[in-house]
């Protein structure tokens, strides 16, 4: 199992915590897009590398949706949606760059400690992929909380369901993951469709409202 | 072929289908309340004859209660959803296309409802409560307010977060049973999980069991994951208010209440008890000290659901034949007393033109009808005798005195300022000086005082064919 197969697996794993490290000290919104193209591309690689080592076709479709979905379709449409609701230059307070970095290393530990520790019996494989996955979505939680914009917010819970999927390709032959992987898809569609329709800008409490009285009365 | 279990989830899709593409609300309402009826009937006839457990669906005595009480919530409510309904037309806060919307949505939503209940794979389960949670944050910001918007975008991201970590629990709890059953889809079917749950790997399960506690345990509103639940029920309108509180919660706790089933089979796992216990009561402390600075009714009678909640994860997490009684027993009349104080609520908020608690009173004069429905349905939800949650949190109480003086204690004290405050807000509300408009209301009050009726018979006496079929669940239930 030590083989080039698991470094490979490793490699893409730890490179998926690392692109959300990356994300966690954006502060342009764009950038912050950018990274999370990044992020899915980089799960597609790892969810076609676990098909691949695992002689599991069914797979290939959910990095396929990774990549076409997330990887292109999502950013594009937050592209056009930021430079819509023209927050597309506004400029985020992240609460204290060092600050974050070091919260989202202590998550990582944690994820490790418990992770590692409670999954001796299991294959080496399956046992790194959990451990990576558990910090991929406790950074994506972290993103979530150190973020007032609602768009950032979005790009936070995606990088979470991304390290979700990550976990669920990662625990060899489980049923199901296409179908949770669509579902998820869905989920992310209306959130995206949401912020469009609904020109939601920052978390629950400004709403564009002058937007919404014209929306309103074009329908009446 | 088709029998009960799939009609229960057939008719709902179907009713849904027909519902979006026909207009008129007069005649879709109708359609919804027969469509409703139609699969609660079917969902009583699972008593009579018991469907096959396949790979996907499953029917047993715990789900049976669980469905039989979701569609008979669902088919009241849409009673009282179409006179709601109709006078939400009439003066404009919903246009025929919304109407048209919202019924479709109400019936994918109880899909998505019996799907989780009948699951019998752990990814289906998440997948239909997934479904059922966005149906109803769709449905929570009809109105399209600035305020039903928030509320909806703040449930919609904390709903997600939830049944995210949900996810991760389901998946290690996969991983669990793999190296046990072995790969593929028998790893995750419950019937199969139960009978080898003795060999999982315990550390796994344990923290399998807290993402699931926290995940599902944010749509059950437990303290400090609710902050979704208010908002989400002041702001959508009242027909879906009585669908979350009754039902969404309910099914939302039948997951959790099914992985602990599982971890209580594997000894060396960590007792699911305590962590429940905990997290039950410091939700009834919690939403009973909230329920005194409440100045919108319906946002008050959210943190009311939060306390029974509360109350009804401690019961089951004290565990034990009669502590498990209690909770089911306590679910049930939760969900009718609570979906007919929705309606009155519902219909009052109309009559008045606002939530406001300040601007509405003297109810009893006003509006005779509703005033003294509330005020019925306000005894029975603190806990009066000799109303059916009087019998059921005396159970609790009452069981929990016997092993466990001190979290008694602090049981009765959270029923307590509950009662408390609620009494306060009632005293206003019913009483008091009359305020705001006397218009007479076109209501339809038939599914309020019936399930008032239920829970008042059931607080006198129970029928010994239920009593016995709790007690069965109750064991099921350890």
């Amino acid at each position: 199992m030590h083989g080039i197969e698991f470094d490979i697996a490793h490699l893409l794993a730890g490179s998926l915590v690392l692109v959300s490290f990356l994300m966690l000290y954006q502060d342009r919104l764009y950038a912050l897009l950018n990274i999370y193209a990044l992020h899915a591309a980089v799960l597609a690689l790892s969810v076609a590398w676990q098909a691949f080592i695992q002689h599991a076709p069914h797979l290939y479709l959910t990095a396929a949706i990774a990549l076409g979905f997330k990887a292109i379709i999502i950013p594009v449409a937050l592209h056009r949606i930021i430079v819509r609701l023209g927050i597309h230059r506004e400029i985020e307070t992240v609460v204290g760059v060092g600050l974050t970095m070091l919260a989202g290393i202590g998550l990582v530990a944690l994820s490790m400690v418990i992770m590692l520790r409670v999954t001796p019996g299991a294959d080496p494989l399956a046992r790194e992929d959990l451990a990576f996955a558990l910090s991929v979505v406790l950074i994506g939680l972290l993103v979530m909380v150190t973020r007032r914009n609602a768009v950032s917010q979005v790009v936070g819970f995606m990088s979470l369901e991304n390290g979700l999927v990550l976990a669920a390709t990662g625990a060899k032959g489980m049923p199901l993951v296409v179908e949770i992987s669509v579902a998820f898809s869905v989920l992310i569609a209306f959130i995206v469709i949401g912020i469009f329709l609904f020109r939601i800008r920052e978390r629950f409490d400004t709403v564009d409202m002058r937007a919404l009285d014209r929306f309103r009365g074009e329908r009446q | 072929m088709i029998d009960a279990l799939t009609g229960v989830l057939l008719i709902p899709v179907a009713s849904a289908a027909l519902l979006a593409i026909l207009p008129g609300y007069r005649m879709t309402a109708r359609i919804n309340v027969v469509a409703a009826l139609a699969t609660f009937l079917t969902a009583c006839s699972l008593f009579l004859i018991q469907p096959v457990t396949g790979p996907y669906l499953l029917v047993d005595d715990l789900n049976k209660v669980f469905i039989v009480l979701t569609t008979f919530v669902a088919f009241t409510t849409s009673v009282f959803s179409a006179s709601y309904i109709g006078h939400e037309i009439d003066v404009g806060r919903l246009t025929p296309t919304f109407v048209r919307f919202y019924h479709a949505m109400y019936q994918i939503m109880m899909f998505g409802m019996n799907l989780a209940l009948v699951a019998n794979n752990i990814g289906l389960m998440w997948v239909a409560i997934e479904l059922a949670t966005l149906t109803t944050v769709l449905m929570v910001g009809i109105y399209r307010t600035h305020e039903a918007l928030e509320a909806a975008w703040k449930y919609f991201i904390l709903g997600s977060v939830g049944i995210a970590l949900a996810l991760f629990g389901t998946i290690l709890v996969y991983m669990a049973a793999r190296p046990v059953i072995g790969e593929g889809l028998d790893a995750m079917v419950w019937t199969i999980l139960v009978t080898r749950a003795s060999q999982f790997d315990p550390a796994l399960l344990n923290v399998a069991f807290v993402f699931l506690l926290l995940g599902y345990g944010t749509k059950v509103g437990l303290a400090p994951l609710h902050a979704w639940l208010p908002d989400a029920h002041a702001e959508g309108p009242t027909p879906i208010s009585a669908v979350l509180s009754g039902l969404l919660l309910n099914v939302a706790l039948y997951a959790l209440l099914r992985f602990k089933m599982l971890l209580a089979l594997n000894p060396a796992a960590i007792a699911p008890g305590p962590l429940m216990v905990t997290l039950g009561l410091i939700s009834a402390l919690f939403a009973a000290f909230m329920l005194y600075r409440r100045r919108d009714i319906k946002r008050m009678f959210a943190y009311s659901s939060i306390e029974h909640m509360g109350i009804i994860v401690f019961a089951f997490g004290m565990g034990g034949a009669l502590a498990n009684f209690a909770g089911l027993l306590h679910m049930t009349m939760h969900s009718l007393t609570k979906s007919a104080i929705f309606f009155a609520v519902g219909h009052i908020a109309q009559v008045k033109g606002t939530q406001k608690i300040a601007d509405m009173g003297g109810l009893t004069v006003t509006h005779p009808v509703l005033g003294w429905g509330l005020v019925l349905g306000v005894v029975a939800i603190a806990g009066l005798p000799p109303l059916g949650i009087f019998m059921s949190e005396f159970l609790v109480v009452s069981s929990t005195f016997a092993r466990e003086p001190w979290l008694a204690t602090l049981l009765v004290l959270a029923i307590l300022i509950a009662l408390g405050g609620l009494f306060l807000r009632l005293n206003t509300i019913a009483f008091g000086e009359p305020r705001g408009p006397a218009a007479p209301a076109e209501a339809s009050y038939v599914p309020m005082f019936a399930h008032l009726a239920l829970v008042f018979t059931a607080g006198i006496y129970m029928p010994p064919a239920l009593v016995t079929g709790f007690e069965n669940v109750a064991r099921l239930l350890g």
